[in-house]
């Protein structure tokens, strides 16, 4: 029920904080930094692999209401969300296996590269399905790299910021 | 049966991720085609009214640059005013004039505004109540905004000329020659205008203004000056940066323009075609 109530109001803030706040930055005239993917990130690990998916199709269509983005932001959260567990197998390995694993818990390298491949992925299928076309593809390339930098960086110190405050 | 059933439950994060992932393209696909893209718009009620209300706090932010563009406006009405010399006799009774002339102006102001996309939308007040229809044109004091693509009750989706689903007809100010202004999806302050023919005395510094030939935008609606131009030997037609006037970055105070003729118009045009 806890966890139920934590992440409805992570939904909330997060998209809150995404299109009133972050989607205003405009880094360099076109960069845009998206964290609302931390929810997808921060999501128990052994969450019902249907409620999960469920859950990133809201959030992304929900960012896709207030972006008038067609639905690109619901095709990239369902992708991060649907290879999630590959994804923590590779960062986190035995500790994911059998079960033990708790985001904090595990050594600041493998959440690092965790994020990192969570949100490279999502702003890469992101970006893709906004630009739509190759002829743009130099362009593509430089909007995906930059965009997932500030992104990452804001997203691990987010973070840390949630970990602070919650001990 | 039972096997099937087996497969499907077997499977289901699967299936559920197939079935999700095709709605989302299926959204994403409809969005990159002007006249379908209704599924998905922030002129709903929950979207309008967050982001309007977080427009209400920032738009103090911003007070004075805007009263300054307002005035600077101002300025520019009262010097056509004050010149133009039929002012006397249709001043007194131009109530009526008013009551019978092709376009009617309504004010608005942005809500929500993107321009680091390569298909950009804007979100503005006023909706049907304030009889607002699809495909009225928008413009700024300084230029061409875009046109009405999706309006509620309360607001109203424009579909920004900073889009490269857009396409407008604009021409020399000078001589007239015609042409298609559509965007790139690079700078928000430079757009293309395509198809002018050879004939055109195309010149750098040139202002570039709606042509006549559009439904939706009054003529000599001013849109930005040239920057630079190409002459395509093969085909025979210019392509040309063009300026913008209007800074689409910083959009607050606008103006919707209804075409009353529009529809008898549209009609006409439909008869037309087989």
């Amino acid at each position: 029920m806890k966890t139920y109530l934590i992440n409805i109001i992570r939904f909330i803030v997060l998209v809150l904080v995404q299109v009133l706040i972050l989607s205003h930055f405009e880094i360099f005239g076109y960069i845009n930094p998206y964290i609302y993917p931390l929810l997808i990130i921060l999501l128990p690990f052994n969450i019902g692999s249907v409620q999960k998916l469920f859950l990133a199709f809201a959030l992304g269509i929900f960012i896709d209401f207030f972006e008038d983005s067609g639905g690109i932001h619901a095709a990239a959260t369902l992708t991060i969300a649907y290879i999630r567990p590959i994804l923590l197998r590779n960062a986190f390995g035995l500790s994911y296996d059998n079960q033990t694993l708790k985001f904090y818990d595990a050594p600041f390298k493998s959440r690092l590269v965790y994020v990192t491949l969570m949100i490279f992925i999502h702003h890469s299928v992101l970006f893709l399905l906004e630009i739509f076309s190759f002829n743009h593809l130099i362009y593509l390339i430089e909007k995906i790299i930059y965009s997932s930098i500030f992104s990452i960086l804001l997203s691990i110190i987010t973070l840390n910021l949630i970990r602070k405050n919650s001990k | 049966m039972q096997q099937i059933l087996l497969f499907l439950i077997k499977n289901k994060t699967g299936l559920v991720f197939i079935v999700l992932m095709t709605v989302a393209l299926g959204l994403t696909f409809n969005a990159h085609t002007y006249h379908n893209s209704k599924f998905i718009s922030s002129a709903n009620f929950i979207t309008g009214n967050v982001l309007g209300t977080s427009e209400s706090v920032s738009q103090y932010f911003d007070l004075k640059t805007q009263n300054e563009i307002l005035s600077e406006e101002n300025k520019t009405l009262r010097n056509i005013l004050y010149n133009s010399k039929s002012v006397q006799d249709s001043l007194p009774n131009d109530l009526e004039f008013i009551e019978d002339s092709l376009y009617r102006v309504q004010k608005s102001t942005v809500i929500s505004n993107n321009y680091d996309k390569i298909d950009n939308f804007l979100l503005i007040e006023g909706g049907l109540k304030d009889s607002i229809k699809q495909d009225l044109g928008v413009i700024s004091s300084k230029g061409v905004v875009g046109i009405i693509q999706d309006v509620s009750q309360n607001f109203s989706r424009v579909i920004s000329i900073l889009n490269t689903n857009t396409s407008i007809n604009a021409k020399l100010k000078k001589t007239f020659h015609f042409g298609t202004l559509t965007w790139d999806g690079k700078d928000p302050n430079v757009m293309k205008l395509v198809d002018v023919p050879r004939s055109a005395p195309v010149k750098k510094g040139d202002t570039i203004s709606t042509g006549g030939r559009s439904l939706v935008f009054p003529e000599n609606i001013p849109i930005g000056i040239i920057d630079e131009f190409e002459l395509d030997e093969n085909v025979g037609y210019y392509s040309i940066s063009v300026r913008l006037f209007n800074d689409m970055t910083n959009l607050k105070h606008i103006y919707v323009i209804e075409n009353t003729k529009q529809d008898e118009a549209f009609e006409l045009l439909n008869q037309e075609q087989p």
